[in-house]
This record gives structure tokens, C-alpha cells and sequence, in this order.
């Protein structure tokens, strides 16, 4: 229950925060990601001031040994630079210039009631399942083979 | 209005900022989008905290933009098939590489992370280029 009630808290300043930032707006993220074009400063601005709070509270948060409500700091582990990290972002980037969305704007501009975002997490969906659908798939693969 | 439009930006990330160092304090979680959204749609209980995540999203936005907003933000239509490809490309890519501008973008960057540091420098060169070639051709 208390994960539930952080986890809305939570929600809910980072929907407030894409409001006031503008960033559910998606002509904002395309007018930053066209620099040859009249570019938008905007999402520099919202970015500098995302990252400038968590470079210094994470610092001060991660120093505890645990969450408040939890028994550990739920981290990523992975370290090196891969492909599928690179490959990934790139592919990532592609569609976030197609579409002006990347995932947490597109669920906030949900309600703006327009077919923009509706359409774009559902092809978010497949996506991301076809993806998963594929290693999957390839993982079985290699283990017949090594039978 | 320039001005008032980079102060609210910059306040508004902070508020993102904030939110992600919230959910990291109490319950030791990523506010990663995409990881949030991945987690959610497995429909386990032990995700469902998730679905919480993502309904404060939607009231969030809600709150600022029916109550607080200066101007409505603008609601054109966009090619449905622009927005099936792009979300298709963008669900495939946080995937495989573990994450999206806010898991990467917002707490990798504060966790100085070498992966997420990549993963932002490669997704923004991507996504000029992408609309580079569609709004100015090659």
C-alpha cells in the first residue's frame, strides 16, 4: 500500500512537471529535435532542470542503506556499452522524431483527448512486446541448438 | 513570454526531477517510463504499484492542464501512421535498450551512468537527424 501511495505521489509530480514544462505538447520536442529549423531551447531547459535535481538528491538518497518503504535500491546492474544499448536508443530516437512522443509525454498528453498518443502507445505496445517476443524466441533457439 | 516559457520549462523538469527522486527515496525504484509501462502490461501483482505510477501520471497532467495551465496546449492531428510507426519504433527501442529519455534521460544522467550517457547522446543524435530528413528532406 505505501509503494502504491509513493508510486502515485510520484506520478503525479512527474504529470504535473511535463504539463508545466510543456512537454506533452509534441511540436515542442519537434521543434528541439530540428535544429536546422526555427529550434526550440525548451527541452534543454526541461532536461537541466530534471537532471540538475536528481545529480544532487540521488547523491544524498542513494547514500541510505535502504529505501524508506522498501528493503533495497531497486538499481540497474549492467555496466559495459553493447550493442543492443546503442542499436536500441537509435531505434528509440527514430521513432521519438517520427512522433515527437517518447513514453512519458504520450501517456500524459492522454488527456488532451486526441488521437495523437492513443495511436502512438499502442504501436508502443506492440513494439515493445514484439521485442520481447524476439528474444524470447532467439533464446529458445539457442538452447535447441545446444541440445 | 519567452522568458516565462524557459522558467516554466526549467521549473517543470525540476518537478520531474523531484518526482523521480521521490519514488527512488520511498520505494528504491527507476522512474523509467518505458521500464513503467513494460512492467505494467505483465498484469503481475507484485507490478501493479506500477499502475498507481501511471494513473498519478494521467492525474498530474490533468491537474496542470486543466487548472493551471496559462494557454490549452495545442491539439493538432498528426498521420496516424506516423504515430503507429513512431510508437512501434519507440516501444521496440526503450526495450532493447533498457530505457527512455526519463530512465535514461532523468535518473541515469543523475546516477552518472556511463550506459545512460550513451543512450541519451545516441537517442538525440537519432532524433535530429530523423527529423531532419523528414522536414528538410536529404
Amino acid at each position: 500500500m505505501k509503494n502504491h501511495l509513493a508510486a502515485l505521489i510520484s506520478g503525479i509530480l512527474f504529470g504535473f512537471g511535463l504539463g508545466l514544462s510543456q512537454m506533452i505538447d509534441r511540436d515542442r520536442v519537434l521543434g528541439f529535435l530540428d535544429v536546422a529549423g526555427a529550434w526550440d531551447p525548451t527541452l534543454l531547459f526541461v532536461l537541466g532542470g530534471a537532471v540538475g535535481v536528481t545529480l544532487i538528491a540521488f547523491r544524498f538518497v542513494l547514500k541510505r542503506s535502504r529505501p524508506l518503504f522498501a528493503d533495497k535500491f531497486y538499481l540497474p546492474t549492467k555496466r559495459e556499452l553493447d550493442l543492443p544499448l546503442v542499436v536500441g536508443a537509435a531505434i528509440f530516437g527514430i521513432g521519438w522524431g517520427i512522433s515527437g512522443y517518447c513514453p512519458g509525454p504520450a501517456i500524459a498528453a492522454l488527456v488532451l483527448g486526441i488521437w495523437n498518443p492513443v495511436l502512438f502507445l499502442i504501436g508502443m505496445i506492440v513494439g515493445s512486446l514484439a521485442q520481447k517476443w524476439t528474444v524470447a524466441q532467439s533464446q529458445t533457439g539457442q538452447k535447441t541448438e545446444l541440445r | 513570454m519567452a522568458l516565462l516559457d524557459r522558467l516554466s520549462a526549467l521549473l517543470g523538469g525540476g518537478l520531474i526531477g523531484l518526482s523521480a527522486t521521490v519514488l527512488l527515496l520511498l520505494s528504491g525504484r527507476i522512474a523509467g517510463i518505458s521500464g513503467m509501462v513494460n512492467g505494467a502490461i505483465t498484469f503481475r501483482k507484485a507490478e501493479a504499484w506500477r499502475w498507481s505510477f501511471i494513473s498519478g501520471l494521467l492525474l498530474g497532467a490533468a491537474l496542470y492542464e486543466y487548472g493551471f495551465a496559462v494557454q490549452p496546449t495545442p491539439r493538432s492531428t498528426f498521420a496516424p501512421i506516423a504515430m503507429l510507426v513512431g510508437g512501434l519504433l519507440v516501444g521496440w527501442g526503450t526495450r532493447m535498450g533498457n530505457g527512455c529519455t526519463s530512465g535514461h534521460g532523468v535518473c541515469g544522467l543523475g546516477r552518472l551512468s556511463g550506459r545512460s550517457l550513451v543512450a541519451v547522446l545516441t537517442f538525440l543524435i537519432t532524433g535530429m537527424l530523423t527529423v531532419f530528413v523528414i522536414r528538410h528532406g536529404l
